[in-house]
Order: C-alpha cells, then structure tokens, then sequence
C-alpha cells in the first residue's frame, strides 16, 4: 500500500527534479512573480555572468511597492514623475529588466497592475498543486488557491531567473485545524491573528502549515488569500490550502488559467490534491472557532493580539523573561499602559490596503459598515487602497468609492503604499494607525508610527468612533448586514 | 562568494528576540539596486538608543553576532543579510533563525549557528569581554573559557561555505536533469510548464 501523504508532500513530490544523498532536492519552480524592490541586485548578477532567464514564459513582473497611490498619468496620458529618485530609479529598473530578459510586465498604468500577491490569482497566474515563489514573504498568500508558493530572498531569485529551480529541504507538516462556526461580526483576518496569538511568530518555522477544519472549509478564495498571507507572520513560509469546488470556480474563465480540455484535464489532476485519509503531520494545532473574537493588536509583534473587547496586558503577565522585556519595550514604543482598554485607545490614522486586506469583499465588508456614516473628528487621515486595479474598478463599478469618500476616505491607486511607507503613504511618527495590515513592527508604516492590525470591518468601524471599537456594536444598530 | 573557515573576534551581545528584517533594515533602505552600503542603515532603529551594542566602540568591527529567538523574522529581504554582511558581520549565532532570513545569510557568507538559549546565555557574557572562536570545519563554538559548543549544519551549505561556492553555477551544470524534468511536465500537465516552443 502507498504511503498516505499530506497535501504538501504530493506537491514536493511532483517537482523533484533531483535529490541529492543528504536530502536536498532541487525543485521545479512553475510560476515565479517578480516586483521591483527584490529584483535589481538579481538581473544585475544574471548581466555579470552573461546568463539568461531560463523561463521567461513563467515569470511575470508588477510594480509594487514603491508605486505611489496618487495618480499616475496626467489628462494627457503623460506620466507623472515620482518624487523620490530612488523610487522612480527601482521602477525604471524593473522596467528596463522585464522586456530585456523577456519577461512579461504589467506596467504601472495598465489597468491589471497591483500588489504581486493580488494580481497572481486574480489573473490565474496562480494555480493549485504549482510551485510559486517571489521575493516577498507574503507570497505565502497564494497557497489559498492550493499553490504551495512562498518568499525567497533575492540570491534566490536570481537562481530561480536562471534555472527555475531552488535548492530545498523538505519542511515539516503542521496542520492547522479551526472547526466550527465564527462568531458574528468575526472574520478570516481575526482567525490569521488569533493563529499568530496562539503559536507565536516562530511558532511555524519550518514547517509548512495546512489549513484544515470547517472554518478554512466555508471561507471564501478571498477569506483564505487573507489567512494563508499571514501564514508567514506565524513563522510558516507557506500556508495551503486543499483545492475545492471554490478554488475552481474562482479560477475558471480567469485570463491565465488553462481553457478547453486542458481545463477538463486540470480540474481532474486538481481534485487529487489534498491531504490522503491517515496522513500524519509533524504538529497539529486545533482551535476552537467559538474562542476567536473581533481582535487587534497591542504591540510591536502580529503575535500581541488580544480581543478587542480586552484589556492591555501587563508585561508581568508573561512567563518568560525575554517576552517580559519585549512586552514592556513594545508598550512604551506604543504608548500604551497595562490594563488600559483597548476600546479607550484612540486612534489617528485608517489603512485599509495591503495584500492581506485589499480585495473586493474586504471593500465591500469595510463600506458596509461605512455606508451613511462618518469618520470621527479625530481622524487626521483615512485612505483606501485596492489591491489591484481590477479590484478597484469592481468597487467603482458598485459604487463602494462613493461610500468610502462620502464617509471621508481618500480612494487611492492600488499598491503596497501604508503597510510598509515604502512610497509616500506613511503614519508620523507618535500617530498611532487601525490598520488591515499585516505587520506592526516597529517603524513599519514609518519612522515611530504605531501600527494596531485589524479586519477591514474593525478598521472601518475604528474610523466611524474615533477609536477601537468593536465592531459588532456598530453592526446591530444596521440592520442586514452581515460582516 | 568568499571562503569562510574559521572566525575569531569580537561578538555585539545583542540577545534580542524576535528580531524582525524590519529592525536590522528599515523599508527606506530597500531602494536601492545594489548590494552595497547597507551597513549604514543596520539596525537604524536600535542605534537611536544611547548605549546600543552597535555604536559602542568595544564592538566596532566584530565579525560575530549574538542574537536571541527568531532572529531574522518577517520580511524576506535580503538586504537585511547584505546589511550585516556591509556591517562585516560573518557569524550571527541564535537560538533560532527565521528560515528565509538563514537562507539569504548563507547565500551571502554569512554563517547562522543555532545553540540552545543556555550557550547563547554563555557567549553573551563571555562576548561583552573577550572574543568566540567559530570553527565551520569542526561545528563548534570555543572561548578561552573551555567552553566548547558544537552546532549542526547543512552538509551542503556548509560545503558551500567552506568553498565559497556559486550555487546558479553549480545548478546550472544539472541543466540537462532540469530539461528532462520539464519534457515530462509539458506531456502530463502542459497547463503548468508548457513545452518550449
């Protein structure tokens, strides 16, 4: 009898191209997504050695990051120029790489451009049971769709560029199983968070992680792109998920996706790939869905998370030294004292974006709550930044725009912008941000900024008050809608 | 890639955990289209602090640094490894690294050694005297003190390191493996890797 084996190792298995005695195997990589901040140093190498790109035909490139999210291009169509010379030198680079290595570009105007990790599925780069990587640790994102796809650093990406291969060792299995219900007004970033909470930030590391249970089952493509992208965030460089009727559904007709009979063929290879009935996994984390709340967080690590109806916990609380010090050097970086409400804590700055809470339903959630409201005075800056310009014309297309200006946002160009302040989009410094993020490192969204991470619908309703707040209090008086 | 065989030096004892690419290298820095330079912005955050291990002069230049858990977590930049690298830093030891933080590490010379918490406790004291002795051929760890730490290492990487050898071109000698591989894939799955036209 064949050995019963996980959903990962049925992908590992199928892009061996050779092991080596001490276990290294050099695996095939099918799909490779490249921006401009990770990619310079790599073609310049390929240029030092006289090498091409072996796959040009499965490699695509978009600008990301540095973009800024204010207009582009003036009435005339001219291009308007970035402020920041070294933000308009990586574009220009990447720019000039793509179509001299043969690669396909999506530029900064066309209407498909947005962040790597929105546009791979939304284009049907992405595909199940396919190697993915780019240089960006998000590109966990992608196994949503079944891909085990994860971020490489740039020397890898120019081994990739050159051989469409990487030399790997094989992970271990951690299955990751959340059975039953969410709770009203709880959504697939509170789960991504309250995994963060309940293993760690390195909680992951070196492993591979499976998304099991009914929860990941009745989540929607966009629900599971949100929690597989904070695969990393709990130390887990790739985050899967079993393809299902869902996954095909969202692929089918998408312009890169297989047509015809390849389509037929691909569906019915797709349906093998989950994990067998007795697999075993290195490590299974169970939660229970009833225990996850609407949640941010307090501190400087996306595994400070508490329940939005908590309080600030006090560094003592921690068992361990190290996290005791860290604790205590995150509540100063925030400002925050222990046993403060978190509903008390007012907040400046709304971010909704990034490539964990971009996509159509995060706007339509977010506007839903927004729809004949306001934000709060103390709202120095709210913006809303689509994923990809695809996403942002769906929103126009019903209107969401409106809701969000009317209610006092700024609907923006798609891009990284605020979860990082690569481009201009940043919090000052001492301001303190409800952000659909994924990280709240220190200095992350800018120099001193304080970055609590929230669904689109907490930060939404953290725009209406003023402050944190729990959503569900803003949901009951709107009759109808459903978070 | 320059050969690295033994270390001896100076070590920062930084013990700090958790540390995030964000924290060795802010955003800001990634703007560049090369790998040089980026010492100048490592840990830019932490050297505000007065008193910080990597401004002090007892440290200046040392090859080695002390972390704590999860060194090198978040972001996959690599800039973050070119950072130490500019910093002259050969040597990071932790109790645990990220893992695409120890692999962009190691494809730029520098050598990750995990030890348990307890000899990392050890180095961090002996480090803010005396210098640590990294020998790659033997995996161990060494002081003056009698203190002998042995740590595990990839047979690859360590033949990589010990060589300083250029992976793509060592890959590239398995083209034919790579084009066989991708023959079989354009038969059973063209909608994945489509033959070559």
């Amino acid at each position: 009898m064949v050995k019963p084996r996980t959903l990962y190792e049925k992908i590992w298995d199928a892009h061996v191209v050779e092991r080596r005695p001490d276990g290294t195997c050099l695996i095939y990589i099918d799909r490779h997504l490249v921006h401009e901040v990770t990619s310079p140093q790599a073609f310049e190498g390929l240029r030092m050695a006289g090498r091409a790109v072996r796959r040009p035909d499965l490699t695509l490139a978009v600008p990301d990051h540095n973009l800024p999210t204010t207009p582009r291009r003036d009435a005339e169509g001219h291009r308007i120029p970035i402020a920041d010379p070294q933000s308009a030198q990586q574009l220009a680079a990447l720019e000039a790489n793509a179509p001299a290595f043969g690669i396909r570009y999506i530029g900064d105007a066309d209407p498909e451009q947005g962040i790597v990790h929105v546009v791979g599925p939304e284009q049907g780069f992405t595909l199940p049971g396919t190697t993915l990587v780019c240089g960006d640790s998000h590109t966990s994102s992608h196994g949503a769709l079944g891909a085990l796809a994860f971020g490489i650093g740039t020397s890898e990406v120019e081994h990739v560029l050159a051989t469409q291969t990487l030399l790997l060792k094989q992970s271990k299995t951690m299955a990751v199983v959340i059975e039953g219900e969410l709770g009203f007004g709880v959504t697939p970033k509170d789960v991504a968070l309250a995994i963060c909470g309940h293993i760690g930030t390195a909680g992951g590391t070196g492993h591979v992680m499976e998304y099991r249970g009914s929860v990941f089952r009745d989540m929607s493509i966009e629900g599971r792109l949100t929690v597989a992208n904070m695969s990393i965030e709990a130390g887990a460089r790739s985050g899967l998920f079993a393809p299902d009727e869902k996954t095909f559904a969202y692929l089918q007709g998408r312009p890169m996706a297989p047509k015809g009979a390849e389509w037929d063929a691909a569906i019915a290879y797709w349906k093998t790939l989950h994990s067998d009935e007795g697999a075993q996994f290195d490590k299974v984390v169970v939660i229970d869905a009833a225990d996850i709340a609407p949640t941010v967080t307090w501190g400087t690590s996306p595994e400070d998370v508490v329940a939005v109806t908590g309080l600030v916990p006090a560094p003592d609380s921690f068992e361990d030294a190290s996290k005791r010090a860290a604790a205590q050097k995150s509540l100063d970086y925030m400002g925050l004292s222990a046993g403060q409400r978190m509903e008390d804590v007012a907040i400046e700055h709304i971010f909704i974006g990034s490539c964990t809470n971009s996509r159509i339903e995060d706007l339509r959630a977010a506007a839903a709550i927004l729809d004949g409201r306001h934000i709060a005075s103390g709202i120095k800056h709210a913006m809303v930044v689509p994923g990809s310009g695809l996403v942002k014309r769906q929103a126009e297309a019903e209107g969401l725009d409106r809701i969000f200006v009317q209610a006092g946002f700024e609907w923006r160009e798609p891009g990284c912008s605020a979860c990082l302040g690569m481009n201009p989009d940043k919090v000052p410094a001492g301001e303190r941000c409800a952000s659909t993020s994924n990280r709240n490192f220190m200095g992350r969204q800018g120099p001193g900024a304080r970055t609590h991470l929230v669904s689109p619908v907490m930060a939404a309703a953290a725009a209406v008050t003023g402050k944190l707040t729990d959503v569900r209090e803003l949901l009951k008086d709107k009759e109808g809608v459903v978070a | 890639m320059e050969k690295l065989t033994t270390i001896d030096g100076r070590a920062y004892p930084f013990g700090m955990k958790n540390v995030d690419t964000d924290i060795v290298i802010p955003a800001h820095w990634l703007k560049t289209i090369s790998r040089a330079g980026l010492g100048k912005g490592a840990f830019e955050v932490l050297r505000k602090e007065p008193g910080n291990v990597f401004d002090d002069p007892d440290y200046a230049g040392s090859p080695i640094l002390i972390a704590g858990d999860n060194f090198g977590c978040g972001s996959s930049r690599e800039h973050a490894a070119w950072a130490l690298a500019d910093l002259g830093i050969k040597v990071v030891i932790a109790p645990s690294f990220s893992d695409i933080f120890s692999g962009n590490a190691f494809k730029n010379g520098i050598l990750t050694v995990v030890l348990p918490q307890e000899n990392v406790d050890r180095l961090m004291e002996v480090a803010k005297t005396d210098p640590i002795h990294v020998d790659l051929e033997a995996q161990t760890v060494t002081t003056q003190f009698q203190d002998r730490f042995a740590f595990d290492i990839d047979p690859f990487r360590k033949q990589c390191l010990l060589g300083g050898l250029d992976e793509i071109g060592l890959t590239l000698d398995q083209a034919d493996s790579i084009g066989t591989y991708e023959a079989q894939v354009a038969q059973q799955r063209p909608w994945i890797v489509p033959a070559v036209a």
